[in-house]
């Protein structure tokens, strides 16, 4: 009788643990960039409310780790804020991965400064030089005798790499205080008169004491608001960029219909609702290559 | 009966040479990734540049300098507020408390050890911060100072400890022919316990040193990670744990980058050896004097 309950414990112990299994392999990881974290979290638990049995796990730790993680398949879909370089594509492809880009909201890259602070209208070359550390006191650029306080994000950050690209053309000043995220460089520059800092718009949408600078591409040119869907759209904001998703090649069953999900217009409402901009027609069928249909 | 001793002394001898493999492994891990590094940095410019940039826009530098002066900014500042404060607190626990309030606060500090750092880093951020941006007139309060406070807090509970056990193994003869020639009990303490207790007293510090030292995630967070050589305690920092933590998630393995930091843990695996070989020597060194 002892011999017989042990061999049935231990059948219904190896089915639960299969069982449990099988759930974790049904389950996409998603990991990488945190101004996407939190938009993909709110899309993940709708969708995982329509769809019951079906389980979607968000972490962060910046664009960069979610493509390391893609490369070294660790995660099924890696958020990043911007595009992955050559380097790091040809890099994939020599370890076996098929990186395949789905483009599944817009971000206005917001530049914001303190509430009390006067300047609130810069120009591209004015917040690069400001960036890079040449200009280090407000009253260069009209504003008050206070030096400049810098808040930035760490290298693994798709945003900061972004910004660097196109805003800077060269490094930050060494002396800009690296955060952790986008909540913390809102939470500091909020609270701080001298600072100025970078964050996905969908940060600024329910932020107190800040302003939200208008950026004019050239010296002559228009200033445009990232606040503004119409500029951003239009190209008129000239910080403006795709927020992606990569997944590895043919994408699951799973994978293909959370996509789906996302650039459906349920999906779109809620990345409007996030406060970031739906997907622009020039990517339409980008994505429908990418995912399949 | 014979086999039944020699299997338990085997096990035994192997569970200690188990960890001094484990800690050879780790040595030799960091030292075999860390080596290639070398082969396209020189050793001059890791060591004393403070320009520390793999992912630069421009070109790729790997100098330590800012960082190992940083690691050893908020480790002083550290001590310099755990040491004192410690000190003092295992002499009163051992010489001044009753027996009842040494009950009741070494559990206390047992539990303050126990406290996990991304607390105590959260901490920094949502209540140090603030106050000393308003004490120092900053415009924000992620800088040397609140490293060093939360790293003294976090040393604390291991400079207490300690030290009130080798102040209250110090031999009751002593602290008695003290009294007896006419010393306060404050004399007492000060001139006679504590230096009889010296070596455990500085081991307890060097152990908490080594503590401060390795601490990543609450200077990351309460730091501010400036890269810059920091030119004052007043700047914001980023220690050597903090830039392993931030970039190794993201690094493409085996890439000069990739053995950089292997070399950074390197350093700082060399940094904390030498600190725990030395409070070893001195609890030996002086281990022989006592009565």
């Amino acid at each position: 009788m002892k011999k017989y309950i042990r061999i049935i414990a231990t059948l219904a112990l190896a089915l639960v643990l299969g069982a449990s299994n099988l759930q974790a392999r049904d389950m996409i990881q998603i990991k990488g960039s945190d101004t996407l974290i939190n938009l993909v979290q709110k899309l993940s638990e709708v969708y995982m409310e329509k769809n019951p049995g079906k389980y979607i796990a968000v972490t962060g730790g910046g664009s960069g780790t979610g493509i390391a993680a893609l490369m070294n398949s660790q995660c099924d879909i890696a958020d990043a804020s911007r595009n992955m370089k050559p380097k790091e594509i040809s890099r994939a492809t020599s370890l076996g991965i098929t990186p395949k880009r789905v483009v599944i909201a817009m971000d206005g890259l917001s530049v914001i400064v303190n509430g009390k602070n006067s300047v609130t209208k810069l120009t591209m070359d004015e917040i690069g030089k400001i960036f890079r550390g040449e200009v280090t006191n407000w009253s260069d650029i009209g504003g008050d005798n206070i030096p400049i306080t810098l808040y930035g994000r760490q290298s693994n950050s798709g945003t900061f790499v972004f910004f660097r690209d196109v805003v800077l053309k060269g490094d930050y000043s060494a002396r800009m205080k690296r955060m952790n995220g986008n909540s913390q460089i809102v939470e500091a520059v909020r609270h701080d008169k001298s600072g100025i800092g970078y964050v996905g718009v969908g940060y600024v949408k329910e932020a107190t004491d800040l302003n939200v600078v208008s950026v004019a591409a050239h010296a002559g040119a228009d200033y445009a608001s990232p606040l503004n869907a119409e500029e951003v759209k239009s190209g008129k904001y000239p910080i403006a960029r795709p927020l992606n998703q990569y997944i590895n090649g043919t994408p699951t069953e799973a994978v293909r219909d959370f996509l789906l999900f996302e650039i459906s217009s349920e999906g779109q409402e809620i990345v409007e609702n996030a406060g970031f901009f739906p997907i622009p027609k020039e990517y339409e069928d980008l994505n429908k290559k990418s995912i399949g249909i | 009966m014979k086999i039944k001793e020699k299997l338990i002394h085997g096990l035994f001898l192997f569970n200690g040479l188990l960890v001094v493999f484990i800690l050879i492994g780790i040595f030799s891990l960091l030292v075999f990734t860390a080596i290639p590094a070398f082969k396209e940095i020189n050793i001059k410019e890791f060591l004393f540049s403070s320009n520390w940039n793999p992912t630069s826009y421009v070109k790729e530098t790997y100098g330590i300098g800012a960082m190992l002066v940083s690691t050893i900014m908020v480790t002083a500042g550290a001590l310099l507020l755990a040491v004192p404060i410690g000190i003092g607190a295992a002499a009163y626990l051992s010489d001044v408390a009753s027996p009842k309030i040494r009950e009741i606060v070494k559990p206390i500090i047992e539990i303050l050890a126990g406290i996990p750092s991304v607390v105590i880093g959260f901490l920094g951020i949502v209540f140090v911060g603030p106050v000393i941006s308003k004490t120092f007139g900053l415009p924000n309060g992620l800088n040397a100072v609140n490293g060093s406070i939360l790293l003294g807090v976090m040393a604390l509970p291991t400079i207490i400890s300690l030290s009130e056990d080798a102040l209250s193994s110090v031999s009751k003869t002593y602290s008695d022919a003290s009294l007896a020639l006419g010393a306060t009990r404050w004399q007492t303490v000060i001139k006679v316990k504590i230096p009889a207790a010296l070596s455990g007293v500085i081991a307890a510090c060097m152990l908490g040193m080594g503590r401060a030292i390795g601490e990543t995630m609450t200077v990351l967070m309460a730091t501010g990670c400036a890269p810059a050589m920091p030119r004052s305690y007043l700047d914001s920092v980023r220690t050597m744990t903090s830039t392993i933590a931030i970039e190794l998630g993201e690094v493409p393995y085996y890439t000069t980058h990739y053995y950089a930091l292997f070399a950074v843990g390197l350093v700082l695996f060399i940094m904390t050896f030498c600190v725990n070989m030395t409070s070893d020597i001195i609890l030996h060194k002086y281990q022989g004097k006592r009565v």
